[in-house]
């Protein structure tokens, strides 16, 4: 079984990071959570091992 | 007055006196079913095979009007097929494998099933319900002729129960007035709103969700050719409700399904000239002849137990869930796969009373498989939430241009069998290396066997299925036998019985239940361990 990487692990956090956020430039709050969404969707087929997708969806609900 | 609550597609049983209805004292019959719908007369046709006498009564003389089921699934076929009458389902039914997928104004794609080869069954056909029932009433006249105790009274309504230690009395009202008989075993078989459910004060627990379908059967006019294709439409821009449903019928029918939500006015939403105005949006300029509509409405419910002392109940009586995947007609036809033999059983004293409270413990494991399967769809199909809307539609625009998104899209699951994983009769699973589907509690997957298919030789009783290695001809444990099944998996050139039976195995046992379901399997024959798992199977111990 798999787990989260929870370490660094993205090349370039700053510019991922700005990356993430233009992306929502000039979106209403119903286009950019549909962004949100279909981003979740491919990152997550990326990943395909349920026991990590639970994981990971473990960590954020216990955050925040 | 004895008035029909329903028009008829088929009158097959009218109604005729019967000598009981003559008789000083009510006569004792050791199983009555109430209920002649496709899992009440299905029930009567096992028994009646086994040669134990049963009687089935139903308040009309025939079948009901209107398509209703019209997708029974591979294994709803094999257990037709058991009992002879699954070829003419098939030969009558459509099969299709192209289907289309709309969101709003237009299509997301199309996808072809590419059915698994090496099995006498498609996944499905469409096939309308009366069809389906018609088959299994003719099959009943044709072993009747051939001597099976079966009796269909029709007219004959249960008004009244009376529970005893080892009987029930039932109160009868024909059109010749009343009359009592008593049975061994009751069947309850009498649709999802059971009278007899509420004559013995039982619950029916849920409301997982509840909604309304409006349903069409439309024959095409003119010269345009509608494709055999399975449509389903999300959120359908012409305005019809939360999805849309088109399907392909025999005698060039299509069945188109609107969901249209709980609150509505039923009356309104029948009148022709609204059900014309909803598909004519639909289907843009077309010509077409209405055959039937209809407003199915219906909860995700079940009963507690489906065994009350000497009472049975199966089908839409013990269960209901939503039309998505087709779980309604296909998951009764298990019920009764499951509890003819275990029945039949008890009557002839081959095993205890008590087999039948598995009865209840395996098919409320496929009835909560089914409430789930068909609660996830219903929840893709009309998202509860913000959140949920929104990620149902990044699925439906992902899913246009890129493949991974299609399995997430859920417009309803077909309906497989369950595996009765974990339960009490199951004996043990050790064969090293053997295929995940065909563990102990699946039912047997079809596979291609010389000319035939290998479910063909399975059935009816309990089987020693042994592939390349030996046994004995038969094993006969407390009055129970198992007989051998000899089979190589050189028999199948194709590699499927391979495949689905041995795996990384060289040789396997089987042992099978006369549903076709494993009951425990081994890499060879052990007669102790076979003879224990005899026991187990029929709730004897091990
Ligand atoms: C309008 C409609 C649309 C449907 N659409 C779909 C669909 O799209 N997909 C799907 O999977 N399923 C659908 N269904 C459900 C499907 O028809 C059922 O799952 C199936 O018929 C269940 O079979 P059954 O034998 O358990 O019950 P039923 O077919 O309901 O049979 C019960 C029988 O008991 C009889 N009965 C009732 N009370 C008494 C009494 N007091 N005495 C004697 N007899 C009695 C009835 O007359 C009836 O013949 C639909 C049902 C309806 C009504």
């Amino acid at each position: 079984m798999s787990t989260v990487t929870t370490t660094p692990n993205i090349t370039d956090p700053d510019g991922f990071y700005a990356k993430l956020i233009d992306m929502h430039d000039g979106l209403s709050d119903d286009d950019s959570a549909a962004l949100n969404a279909r981003l979740i969707l491919v990152l997550a087929n990326h990943i395909g091992d349920r026991s990590v997708l639970d994981e990971a969806m473990e960590i954020a609900q216990k955050t925040g | 007055m004895f008035e029909d609550r329903y028009s008829l597609a088929f009158k097959l049983y009218p109604y005729e006196r019967s000598v009981d209805q003559d008789a000083d004292s009510p006569v004792r019959h050791p199983v009555v079913i109430m209920g002649g719908g496709p899992i009440g007369v299905a029930t009567a046709l096992d028994l009646g095979l086994q040669g134990i006498p049963v009687v089935v009564l139903d308040d009309h003389e025939g079948i009901g009007m209107g398509s209703r089921a019209i997708c029974f699934a591979k294994r709803c076929l094999e257990v037709a097929d058991r009992y002879g009458c699954g070829e003419p389902m098939l030969d009558k039914g459509v099969v299709w494998n192209v289907g289309k997928v709309f969101h709003k104004e237009g299509q997301v794609y199309e996808f072809n099933l590419l059915p698994e080869e090496g099995h006498k069954y498609p996944a499905f056909i469409n096939l309308q319900q009366p069809y389906f029932e018609k088959f299994i009433v003719d099959r009943v006249r044709e072993a009747q002729a051939k001597g099976a105790p079966i009796e269909l009274r029709g007219k004959n309504r249960v008004d009244s129960i009376t529970e005893f230690d080892d009987y029930v009395e039932l109160e009868i009202t024909t059109p010749d007035g009343g009359y009592k008989i008593q049975a061994d075993w009751l069947i309850g078989a009498d649709g999802a709103s059971s009278p007899l459910r509420g004559m013995m004060g039982l619950d029916f627990e849920g409301r997982v969700f509840q909604d309304s379908f409006l349903i069409a059967d439309i024959k095409m006019k003119g010269e345009l050719e509608f494709p055999t294709e399975r449509w389903f439409w999300f959120e359908p821009s012409h305005g019809s409700g939360a999805s849309t449903l088109l399907h392909k019928q025999p005698d060039d029918t299509w069945r188109i399904d609107f969901q249209i939500g709980w609150d509505v006015d039923r009356k309104e939403e029948m009148k022709e000239e609204n059900i014309r105005r909803r598909l004519d949006a639909f289907l843009g300029d077309v010509e077409y002849e209405m055959v039937w509509s209809s407003i199915y409405t219906f909860q995700c419910k079940r009963m507690d137990q489906f065994r009350h002392g000497r009472v049975m109940f199966a089908g839409d009586a013990a269960h209901q869930v939503s039309p998505f995947g087709a779980r309604g007609a296909n998951s009764g036809m298990q019920d009764v796969d499951n509890l003819g033999w275990k029945l039949g059983m008890v009557i002839r004293g081959d095993a205890p009373e008590t087999l039948l409270d598995t009865y209840s413990e395996e098919r409320v494991h496929g009835a909560d498989e089914n409430i789930l399967n068909s609660t996830r769809a219903t929840d893709f199909i009309t998202p509860k939430s913000k959140a949920s809307h929104i990620f149902r539609n990044a699925v439906l625009s992902l899913a246009g241009d890129h493949e991974f998104a299609r399995p997430l899209v859920n417009s309803g699951r077909l309906s497989v069998p369950c595996t009765y994983d974990g339960l009490s009769l199951n004996g043990p699973d050790e064969l090293v290396g053997g295929p995940n589907r065909t563990r102990v509690g699946s039912s047997c997957p079809d596979a291609p066997l010389g000319d035939g298919y290998l479910l063909s030789s399975l059935g009816n009783g309990f089987q020693i299925l042994t592939i390349d290695t030996d046994a004995p001809d038969e094993v006969t444990e407390d009055r129970v036998t198992a007989k051998r099944v000899a089979v190589s998996a050189k028999d199948d050139p194709s590699g499927a019985l391979s495949e689905r039976y041995l795996g990384k195995a060289s040789s396997a046992v089987y042992l099978i239940r006369p549903d076709q379901h494993v009951a425990a399997r081994w890499d060879h024959f052990d007669e102790d361990a076979i003879r224990a798992a005899i026991r187990t199977a029929c709730g004897k111990g091990a």
